[in-house]
């Protein structure tokens, strides 16, 4: 019972820690990409301390209240259920309690929490974000859902140690090299849910300020940012534990997860922003029909 | 040998707390993006690469609500006072306010403009002032690092001396804005 709070406390911190530490370096990277010098390695730190010592007198309701803490619970939900290091007993947490789809349905519900709780916020940019966001929402779902299915079908199993364990026989029994055209997909699926460009039409700094988080400051913007790095952590696990094989330590999650977290930084940083239409039509026409091919491939 | 200097008092945990936080909002400055008169112009080039203000913790936010500092760029013309008060109650606590320009100290070049307010200071309290007409980036650079220092050594209390002195303000305010139809406090 001890080691197991302990377990989950290590995970949570370490995630945390580490989401933070990469949304520095991201921004470090962006800004060396701009030709700039870039903020500290370590400005998402003092950004949260900052944001979390300031005073907060805004109220919009219950639900406004509660989006960080939902945004929060769901990012750390995802992250208790990915095994962390494979064949490490401590780090996996509640990964024997359910399967991929109960995975994949959770993940919605930190944007679900955060969509009704910028809703009552009654500002008018929130709310298009949020129909935006939704849209967005259910066609990358649909692409990244129909990788996981072809992944789980190939490999007769629906739960996400039985995934991780298949891969173990050497950087080619790797779901990426084993399911191309899924792998495909489900990284293209990828950027939107990390809201980085062409797909971030959620925040669109340019265009609707900054999106849901319009009405937040203080304390909850700091409960946001807490929930945006651990889930970003969380993704990143899933993905590398879907299709790169899991990690097999500390070292090779950090160096497998910061690979990932890279890919999209640089994609994000050299790309201008789709409108909401041709977004939704790419990730309906594009990742779903790469998907789809191994499907159709492993069902055959 | 002996020491001729008072013992230091052991450091009170709550003044350690103030201490971190201080540095913490000094290196963290985020400003609204809101451009009130022409010294915005000198805003951008902070942002982009050659200037770069983001190495210093200073970034751009869209919306008043998470940001720290309000930047009072330049001639501050009567019909925005109005926008600028209801910007700056609605910034949450701790907030600063940086006025470039001559114009904000003593109207500069509009000092005999029948729309353009004289001393800013009479209307919201300024935190750091940055001279120059227009003040280049260098300069709000400066400013910038002064606003630090004073934040540091738990000087930039401005927003304090609104809350206290709010009476004087809103005088002040009502004087300009004939039609005031504000709130008593816009939060």
């Amino acid at each position: 019972m001890l080691s197991n709070i302990m377990s989950i406390l290590l995970t949570v911190v370490t995630a945390l820690v580490w989401g933070l530490l990469l949304g520095g370096i991201s921004r470090n990277v962006t800004a060396k990409i701009h030709g700039r010098v870039g903020p500290r390695v370590t400005q998402n730190f003092i950004d949260l301390w900052k944001l979390f010592r300031k005073t907060s007198s805004i109220h919009h309701g219950g639900m406004f209240w509660m989006a960080p803490l939902f945004r929060i619970t769901g990012a750390i939900a995802v992250l208790l259920m990915v095994p962390v290091v494979v064949g490490h007993n401590i780090n996996y947490n509640m990964s024997f309690a359910g399967d991929i789809f109960l995975l994949l349905y959770i993940m919605f519900f930190g944007c679900l929490g955060m969509a009704l709780g910028a809703g009552n916020s009654g500002h008018p940019y929130s709310v298009v974000a949020i129909s935006r966001g939704l849209a967005q929402m259910s066609s990358y779902e649909l692409s990244f859902s129909i990788a996981v299915v072809a992944v789980a079908v190939g490999l007769h199993t629906l739960r996400i140690e039985g995934i991780v364990a298949a891969q173990q026989a050497g950087v080619s029994s790797w779901n990426i090299f084993r399911f191309p055209f899924a792998s495909a997909g489900a990284l293209i699926a990828f950027l939107p849910m990390q809201m980085a460009y062409p797909f971030s039409i959620v925040l669109a700094p340019q265009e609707i300020p900054i999106g849901p988080p319009t009405e937040y400051s203080s304390r909850f913007l700091s409960f946001m940012f807490s929930g945006r790095a651990l889930f970003s952590v969380a993704k990143l696990l899933l993905f590398v534990n879907l299709f790169f094989g899991g990690a097999s330590s500390w070292m090779a999650l950090f160096v497998k997860t910061f690979l990932l977290y890279m890919y999209a930084i640089v994609v994000s940083s050299v790309f201008p922003r789709f409108r909401t239409e041709q977004s939704i039509k790419f990730l309906w026409l594009v990742p779903t029909t790469l998907a789809l091919v191994d499907l159709v491939r492993v069902m055959l | 040998m002996y020491c001729n200097q008072p013992p230091k008092k052991p450091g009170d945990k709550k003044e350690v707390l103030q201490k971190i936080t201080n540095m913490a909002r000094a290196n963290s400055l985020w400003v609204t993006a809101y451009g009130t008169g022409c010294g915005s112009i000198e805003l951008r080039p902070l942002g982009t690469s050659r200037f770069d203000m983001e190495r210093f913790g200073i970034a751009m936010r869209p919306t008043p609500r998470q940001a720290d500092v309000l930047i009072i760029s330049g001639y501050l013309a009567t019909k925005t006072l109005k926008r600028v008060i209801r910007v700056y109650e609605q910034i949450q606590d701790p907030k600063y306010i940086m006025a470039l320009g001559s114009c904000t100290i003593n109207g500069g070049m509009y000092f005999d403009s029948y729309n353009t307010l004289n001393v800013l200071d009479k209307y919201l309290p300024v935190d750091v002032y940055v001279m120059g007409c227009m003040p280049r980036p260098e300069a709000i650079i400066d400013g910038f690092s002064l606003l630090m220092k004073k934040i540091k050594e738990g000087r930039a209390v401005g927003w304090k001396h609104y809350r206290e002195n709010l009476d004087y303000y809103r005088e002040n305010q009502k004087q300009i804005i004939k039609n005031w139809d504000l709130p008593d406090y816009n939060w």
